[in-house]
């Protein structure tokens, strides 16, 4: 067990640096140029702020429209941090994070009592909240936005390294005990109670967790986009996170990563029908839920794979 | 000094006193049965034990403790485990992480040796994997180990929930109508199972059943509730016999 798994690992990091390698040798050979390098960065955040939302929605099971209000909180507290401390791009970005989890287990304490669409619409307001003092703030500048706090010497690299280790990171809570927790009280939270899980610590643990990265993924967009404005992170950023989550499937973190990155990259093709977007969102939205609903999926998979399927006999 | 006593134990959701004045005492390693007609109050008075409701009156002390303040997490903890009426098992988790989620507290890696794959997550890892692998052996699963929970025949299922249940290593063993569902033969292996468990993990076990045969036939001491109080308490055969019982069960000759 314990060789598998760091096998599966040593793949998986080979994977990422042949992938890293590609991209770097492609940018210096000048095929993705300086708009597409745009892209892939913004793919590296949208995958940091799909998987952290998968733990809390999809392997805690509390859906949460909350997720663009801690990457307000990241992306203004470590823009702050090296504008007004000059503290160095990491240093900001750790404490941006960090306090983007505090928020997080703030509004968790009491949030988490509620359950589905009243959790919903409570983190929704959270989100809203957060914004309008964003908006109000003189140290925040308001809806004029902030500037001028972009240190230089930031690439490629540092994005997708932070999409990595969170990528990284979520894999390893997941294959721990405190995974299992976390999974079982998304599976019957009574039951969790009665096998002695401390579920309000959990779920505490996962949105806290959830929360930091998401303001890590709020950092690096900073970073990258060197002007912060608070309608940046209203409610369709919350909703485009979810659909993320949703579309890669929750509790699938290679899903969350793939849909990341298609849902980065597609708009870019699609501008001609820009208008359209949206459309396009809700309806393979909307195919999704059915396919997952009557359970289309094996019939599906088992007209283009043959696959075996696994039955229980008694 | 008694593992569990309850007393006068009751509660009322509103004008309805589901269970009221039930008295109940268990010792070590004892094995009771607690039977009545539908409605009497039985699963009530497990989710009192639980910690799930909490009681409007009376104590309960288990070990010496009141469970009273405590949380179902605490009372789990403190050693009392149960199953449930309506199968609850994490069922789209395999069978294995079924019960690594009841052996949580065995061991005790923080979160961040598992990110940072240090030696005592691997250890910690490997005594789990150890520990559920044993406790399923016990019930015949170990070839199930990797499957869906969900996609478990009813009975094996019902099988691991008491699996789950022991992974907390409980002192007192609560079960819901463990035979609910079951054809003749099932039962039969069940009442072995729960022999065989009993003995090999020392425990107290209080179960609620209907199928008789089952609760007579490994029952030390039955306990009758109707109405949520308790109509009587005795060995198999004084219960068998008492008009009390008869008359609650069956309804009076007037």
């Amino acid at each position: 067990m314990k060789k598998k798994q760091i096998k599966d690992l040593i793949i998986s990091f080979i994977a990422a640096l042949v992938i890293y390698g590609l991209i770097m040798f492609l940018m210096s050979a000048g095929v993705v140029d300086y708009y597409w390098s745009g892209i892939l960065i913004m793919a590296c955040i949208n995958v940091i702020l799909a998987t952290s939302l998968n733990l809390a929605s999809g392997y805690l099971g509390q859906l949460t429209l909350g997720h663009a209000g801690f990457m307000s909180v990241g992306a203004y507290t470590s823009a702050l941090c090296s504008l007004y401390l000059h503290l160095p791009f990491l240093l900001s970005l750790l404490i941006g994070a960090i306090a983007a989890c505090l928020i997080g287990i703030l509004i968790g304490i009491p949030t988490l009592r509620l359950k589905g669409d009243y959790l919903c619409i409570i983190t929704l307001a959270f989100n809203e909240i957060i914004r309008v003092i964003m908006l109000n703030l003189s140290i925040t500048n308001g809806a004029k936005g902030l500037m001028g706090f972009q240190a230089m010497n930031i690439d490629f690299s540092v994005y997708f390294i932070s999409a990595v280790i969170t990528i990284y990171v979520i894999y390893c809570v997941v294959k721990s005990r405190h995974g299992r927790a976390i999974i079982s009280i998304c599976e019957d939270e009574t039951a969790s109670e009665l096998s002695g899980i401390p579920t309000s610590y959990y779920k505490i643990l996962a949105f806290a967790i959830s929360a930091f990265f998401a303001g890590v993924a709020g950092g690096l967009y900073a970073q990258y986009m060197g002007m912060l404005v608070p309608s940046t992170f209203d409610y369709n950023k919350s909703v485009e996170i979810l659909v993320m989550v949703v579309l890669g499937g929750l509790g699938n973190l290679k899903g969350s990563i793939i849909a990341a990155i298609v849902m980065t990259i597609l708009p870019e093709y699609l501008r001609a029908f820009a208008d359209y977007r949206m459309l396009l969102y809700a309806v393979v939205l909307i195919a999704a839920m059915i396919i997952k609903e009557k359970n289309l999926g094996p019939r599906i998979k088992s007209k283009f794979f043959k696959n075996k399927t696994v039955e229980v006999d008694d | 000094m008694s593992l569990l006593k309850a007393e006068g134990l009751g509660i009322q959701f509103g004008g309805l006193k589901a269970v009221d004045e039930f008295n109940f005492e268990m010792n070590q390693n004892q094995l009771y049965g607690l039977i009545g007609p539908n409605g009497a109050g039985k699963t009530t008075v497990f989710n009192l034990l639980t910690g799930v409701y909490k009681p409007t009156s009376g104590q309960i002390i288990f070990n010496g403790k009141s469970l009273l303040k405590m949380t179902p997490t605490q009372i789990t903890q403190l050693g009392i485990a149960r199953t449930f009426q309506n199968i609850r098992l994490f069922k789209k988790m395999s069978v294995i992480d079924n019960v690594k989620v009841g052996l949580h507290h065995s061991q005790n890696y923080s979160l961040l040796s598992s990110i940072l794959h240090l030696p005592s997550y691997f250890k910690g890892e490997e005594a789990m994997h150890e520990m559920a692998m044993s406790l399923l052996r016990v019930f015949d699963l170990e070839k199930y180990a990797d499957v869906k929970a969900g996609n478990l025949p009813y009975g094996k299922q019902r099988k691991l929930e008491i699996a789950r249940a022991l992974a907390t290593s409980p002192k007192l063993l609560l079960l819901d109508e463990p035979a609910a569902g079951m054809n003749p033969i099932e039962t039969e292996e069940l009442m072995e199972t729960i022999k065989i468990v009993r003995e090999k993990f020392s425990i107290a076990i209080l179960l609620i059943e209907h199928d008789m045969k089952l609760v007579m036939g490994i029952c030390e001491k039955i306990a009758v509730l109707n109405f949520g109080t308790v109509l009587a308490f005795g060995t198999p055969d004084e219960i068998k016999n008492n008009p009390d019982v008869i008359a609650a069960y069956l309804g009076n000759e007037e």
